[in-house]
Formats: C-alpha cells, sequence, structure tokens
C-alpha cells in the first residue's frame, strides 16, 4: 500500500485527503468503531480564521472530513489495531480483534493522537471520578449524564470546555480547580462558565474523594507558593462526580517501535517523535501530524495533517520539489497564523525547537 | 445518571430501537447497539466491578477503551470493555470480581 | 481587580478598558451597538467576517484584538451569534427612560419565552436584577447559537450581560 494513515481523527483525515487529492492510494487505519477522533465530541464552535472554518462546530468538521474521505475514495479500516511497525515500514495490523494482516507501506503518517493524564489523589479510583474527556464522550456521543454534580480539576481549555459542555447537558458544575496561580484556558471559556456562575478556585487541588462505593463528597485543598497543599485549609464539595483534566500526552508506542528518535518537550506533552519541518521522522518515509506530535489543538492538527499528506505525496514521486515547497508553505501560513499571540507562542517556539532538533541529526 | 432527551445543540434524542438487557439478573430497556456502560449509567448503575485484593468498587474511568477500569462480565466472558462494547438484545451482563472466572459458552 | 481575568474566570472592568472594543459611556448614547469582552490575543476573527457594516476590524494578524468603530456599527446582533467565544452582546442604553436592552448569546435549555420576567446576572453569573424577555432568536446562521433579547433597569446598566440559567423541568 502506497500511503498508510494511522488515526482517523482531524490529524489523519486531512493527511489522507491530501495525499488522495495528488494521486496517491491512501489507506486509513483507526481503532476505533467510528471515524473522526475527538472531533465529534467537540459540540462547540472552533476559533481561527474562515479557512480554519471558524465559527464551524467541531462536528460538523468531522462531518466534512468524512465526506470529503469518502468523494476520494479513500478506504478505511475500523476497529483495526496497529500492534507494530518495523524499521522497513511493515506494518502488523489485527482487525476486529481476530484477523492478523500484514501490509508493507510506502509511507505512513503516524496521527494517534494523544491520551489524558491522570492525577491520583485518596479515593481517585471510586466511581465517579473520570477523565474529563469520558465525561465528554458520555454525554455528547452516547448522551447520558455521568453525573449530576461535578468537580472539575484542571482549567485548561479541555477542562473549562467539557464543564460548559456539562451545563448544556444539565449537570451542575460545583467548581473549576486549578492548581496553578492562574486559570490556564482561553479568557473566553472561562469567562462563558463564570457567568453561569460555576466558581474557579485557583491554588488548589483535590486531596480526597469521599465516598463508600461511589464519589459523594470532594475535599479540596489550598496550595503554597511552592504547589504545596497547606494544612488547615481543607474544604468539602458536595459532589457525586470528578472530572480530570490534567493534561495530554502524545500516543508515541507506534513511532517508537518504527525506530523513530524522540525529543523531550514538556510543554507538547513529553516524548515527541523528532520531525522536520515537512512532518517527516527521524525514519525515511514515516511522518507524523496532531497530537501526537505535540499536544496543540484540532486546528493545528488539521494544518500539520494536510502538511504530512502533501509531504507524504511527495515522498512518494507525486510531486517535484517545487510543488511541495509551494504547497507546505500555504500549509505553513495558516499554521503560523494559529501559533500567535500568548497562547500560540509557547507552542510555536516547542515546534521550532523539534525542528530544530531533526535540523541537528541531519548535520 | 439519566439520558439527555433534549440537548441545545444536539437536538432531540432519536426514537431508537430498544432492546433488553439483563445486569445482575435485573432487566433493563435500553438503545439496541448503544455502548454497554452508557446504558448503565443511563439506568444509574455505576460500579462495575470489584477489585481482586481490596474488592474496591470500580466504574468508567477513560470512557474510550484505554484503561479497561469498566471491565464487566458479558454473556460469561469477563474482562469486556464495556465501554466501547455494544449491547445486544438478551445480554446478560454481571459485575465482575477481581479478573473473574471463564464461563462455559464458548466463543 | 488586576488579573481577575485569569484567577475568577471573567474580566474585570479593568481588563475591559483594555479591549478596543468595549465602548465607552458616550458610545451608547447613539442607540444599540456590539460590546466584545474579548481581552487576549487569540487567533480568531469571525466577529470581523460576519459584521455587514465592516463595523468591526481585526486585520493580521489574527490575533489582534478586534476593535469596533461605534459609528457604524448599527447594533443588528449578527455578530453574536458570530463569536465562537461568546464574547459580544448587544446594548441599548437608550431601549427607555429607565430601561435598557441586551441582546446575549445563549446555549442552554430550556429557553425562556418571550413575556418571561427571569434573573438578569453579571459577569459571575450573580443574580443583579429581575429581567423581562422580549425577543428570543434563532437564524440558521447563528447555528444554534440563540439570541435573547432582555430588558433590564438602566440603574445596573454595566453589571448584566447575562440571564441565570432556568432549570430543566422535571
Amino acid at each position: 500500500m502506497p500511503l498508510v494513515v494511522i488515526g482517523a481523527g482531524p490529524a489523519g483525515l486531512s493527511a489522507a485527503i491530501e495525499a488522495a487529492k495528488a494521486g496517491v492510494k491512501v489507506l486509513v487505519i483507526d481503532e476505533n468503531s467510528k471515524p473522526g477522533g475527538q472531533l465529534f465530541k467537540q459540540i462547540h464552535k472552533f476559533f481561527g480564521s474562515k479557512e480554519h472554518k471558524a465559527g464551524t462546530r467541531g462536528f460538523d468538521i468531522g462531518t466534512l472530513l468524512l465526506e470529503e474521505t469518502k468523494r476520494l475514495g479513500i478506504e478505511v479500516w475500523l476497529n483495526a489495531e496497529v500492534c507494530g511497525i518495523d524499521k522497513n515500514k511493515n506494518i502488523w495490523i489485527v482487525r476486529s480483534g481476530k484477523e492478523s494482516v500484514n501490509i508493507e507501506a510506502g509511507a505512513i503518517v503516524l496521527a494517534s493522537g494523544a491520551t489524558e493524564n491522570a492525577i491520583s489523589f485518596d479515593g481517585w479510583t471510586l466511581p465517579g471520578v473520570m477523565s474529563a474527556g469520558a465525561a465528554q464522550t458520555m454525554i455528547n456521543v452516547h448522551r447520558v449524564l455521568p453525573g449530576k454534580k461535578i468537580v472539575m480539576l484542571g482549567s485548561g481549555n479541555v477542562g473549562v470546555i467539557v464543564s460548559y459542555q456539562l451545563l448544556q447537558a444539565g449537570a451542575e458544575v460545583m467548581a473549576i480547580v486549578e492548581a496553578a496561580p492562574a486559570l490556564g484556558g482561553y479568557g473566553v471559556h472561562t469567562a462563558k462558565v463564570c457567568r453561569a456562575g460555576v466558581p474557579f478556585y485557583t491554588s488548589h487541588t483535590i486531596s480526597r474523594a469521599i465516598g463508600k462505593s461511589s464519589v459523594e463528597a470532594v475535599e479540596t485543598v489550598q496550595l503554597d507558593k511552592t504547589w504545596k497543599p497547606v494544612p488547615g485549609t481543607e474544604k468539602l464539595l458536595d459532589a457525586d462526580t470528578i472530572c480530570l483534566a490534567t493534561g495530554l500526552t502524545p500516543l508515541v508506542e507506534l513511532a517508537w517501535t518504527a525506530g523513530c528518535k524522540f525529543c523531550y518537550i514538556p510543554e507538547l506533552g513529553g516524548h515527541i517523535p523528532i520531525h522536520d519541518a515537512y512532518m517527516e521522522t527521524t525514519i525515511e518515509k514515516v511522518f507524523v501530524a496532531g497530537d501526537i506530535s505535540g499536544v496543540e489543538e484540532a486546528s493545528t492538527a488539521m494544518e500539520e495533517g494536510q502538511l504530512a499528506g502533501i509531504n507524504a505525496a511527495a515522498a512518494l514521486g507525486y510531486y517535484d520539489k517545487e510543488g511541495k515547497d509551494r504547497l507546505s508553505e500555504v500549509v505553513w501560513d495558516k499554521l503560523d497564523s494559529l501559533r500567535c499571540g500568548a497562547f500560540g507562542e509557547k507552542r510555536k517556539l516547542a515546534k521550532e525547537r523539534i525542528i530544530a532538533a531533526a535540523k541537528e541529526l541531519v548535520v | 445518571m439519566g439520558r439527555i432527551i433534549e440537548h441545545s445543540i444536539l437536538g432531540s434524542l432519536e426514537e431508537k430501537k430498544m432492546v433488553k438487557i439483563y445486569i445482575d439478573g435485573r432487566e433493563l430497556l435500553v438503545y439496541e447497539g448503544e455502548m454497554i456502560a452508557a446504558a448503565l449509567i443511563a439506568n444509574d448503575v455505576n460500579i462495575f466491578r470489584y477489585t481482586k485484593h481490596k474488592h474496591s468498587p470500580r466504574g468508567i474511568y477513560c470512557g474510550i477503551g484505554r484503561c479497561t477500569d469498566c471491565v464487566m462480565v458479558v454473556d460469561g466472558i469477563p474482562n469486556v470493555r464495556t465501554c466501547i462494547t455494544p449491547v445486544k438484545d438478551g445480554m446478560i451482563i454481571e459485575r465482575q470480581h477481581g479478573v473473574g472466572k471463564w464461563g462455559e459458552k464458548d466463543d | 481587580m488586576k488579573n481577575c481575568l485569569k484567577k475568577i474566570g471573567c474580566p474585570s472592568i479593568e481588563e475591559l478598558k483594555n479591549s478596543p472594543a468595549f465602548p465607552k459611556k458616550e458610545d451608547y448614547l447613539k442607540g444599540p451597538i456590539a460590546v466584545i469582552e474579548c481581552v487576549e490575543e487569540i487567533p480568531c476573527n469571525p466577529c470581523e467576517t460576519s459584521c455587514a457594516k465592516g463595523a468591526i476590524s481585526v486585520g493580521k494578524p489574527i490575533t489582534n484584538l478586534p476593535y469596533i468603530d461605534f459609528e457604524k456599527c448599527s447594533g443588528c446582533g449578527i455578530c453574536v451569534a458570530a463569536c465562537p467565544g461568546l464574547a459580544i452582546y448587544v446594548k441599548d442604553y437608550c431601549y427607555s427612560e429607565d430601561e435598557a436592552l441586551i441582546t446575549f448569546p445563549y446555549e442552554y435549555l430550556p429557553l425562556p419565552k418571550v413575556g418571561d420576567t427571569v434573573a438578569a446576572a453579571g459577569r459571575n453569573g450573580q443574580e443583579i436584577c429581575q429581567g423581562k424577555i422580549v425577543k428570543v432568536f434563532q437564524s440558521k446562521v447563528g447555528n444554534k447559537t440563540v439570541l435573547i433579547s432582555m430588558v433590564y433597569s438602566k440603574q445596573f446598566f454595566d453589571e448584566v450581560v447575562t440571564m441565570k440559567r432556568l432549570k430543566m423541568n422535571a
């Protein structure tokens, strides 16, 4: 198979679409029973500009990507788990838990996304404690309320957006607890939730989840300037659910097994496969795109997917150097416009460090 | 904790075919094809299993099939990830204890 | 209060005054105008592209804070539904002698009905005064963001930005 894209989220689908437009035969593989990655859970309107589909709800963008995928005749395998990739780009896949398949790929795009981080405290294994993503999946995909009184731990965009969506689903958000001295998410997101009467507690964390066989109360504690709990500041909150929105880590196992070299970039989630400005890793014709190459947003995932798709197509001979550089520049302009401002600047510098690491290796 | 019947963005819950499933002997009417975990949570069942050593109650954690906190015994087979397994008419679901036992049903 | 936005979650009036789309008292005297409470540089410009009168500018880079030319703004409210951050509302200081009108975005159920009396709320979600619903509007372009117009006492002109959510019927 000329191009195999692993992951049918926004990055993977965007990569497949770009490559297919160039004429490449593409196979997209996803371990889930439905494609779209995290997109179909995003019921809020996206930011950015018109070309980034600003103002469009996440799930509508997902639908557009799937329609384009279908229109281009791109083959998609669902319920297909990639178990291994060797240095020669041979991929081992298990389909529907039953059938073992091997594919020799001409090029690969790894777009497996990221996973949510866990934070532990006394009682964190009680039913009622779940990741913010689990709550989001339950309310927006399965249309089921996982709880009625939620305490959200973490005030980044995930924590604040999921809190808003929990309010829309009919739950009460009792508090958003943030360990840092300042809130992490965009001001417009926090303002939306603040307007709904949800209190924010900075320099606080959860010390205990209390309950016999499920969460019945949550104990919070204040943190001092060194982020250590201040004894005597414990407070109880009435709640039946705790959602953890404490960061994401790229899912990079496949990049490790394929032999990619890594760098450590904490601002983007941890160990990241080194890639150049064309999204190619240290293994020839193995590309990365989306959260696997650093946790950002859906909009950057789609742009990086396009970049990976264009350059995978070029690596397979479908674009000459001039063509691939011209197309890549268009995408880079869009990426640069997304990585601006106080929030974006940090990510821009972090991504530049990854690309610099790639340059060093070439030398 | 209940279903979301009306939603400002997602609209009204579609009418879908209902099927019968059994949780520790109790009959539930749930939507055909929905995930076992969602069907149980919609019916106020949120304890899915007890751990081997401390018998601690566990429910869903990641919700997308990665963490295995939600595993239950389904039609005699233990360690089924209920958050990504759809219900079938007549399905028998039991709270799992520890790592479970293999049932008499052949695969 | 400094750093209100990053501590409490909502911007203080001091922080809002930094926004070139936050009106001054005299801007309100001409009639209904849009108010954008957007004080951070994030890449986003649907407010600019949605305005039929060209009253809102963001320019390049799109992280610029939006600027409103209040002379051009007619208070039509298209931008209110267009803003993905739900950070825009329209206020009419001149609605009547004692009352002001606010049109704000709303994405919850149940929706209020025209004629209902509701709790008009401030940036913290705290109840400020009573409000009367005069319009509940949804358009295809608004993409499920409902626009609610509420009349309230001019005494609380600056503080009111929304209404308290209604409880779902059992």
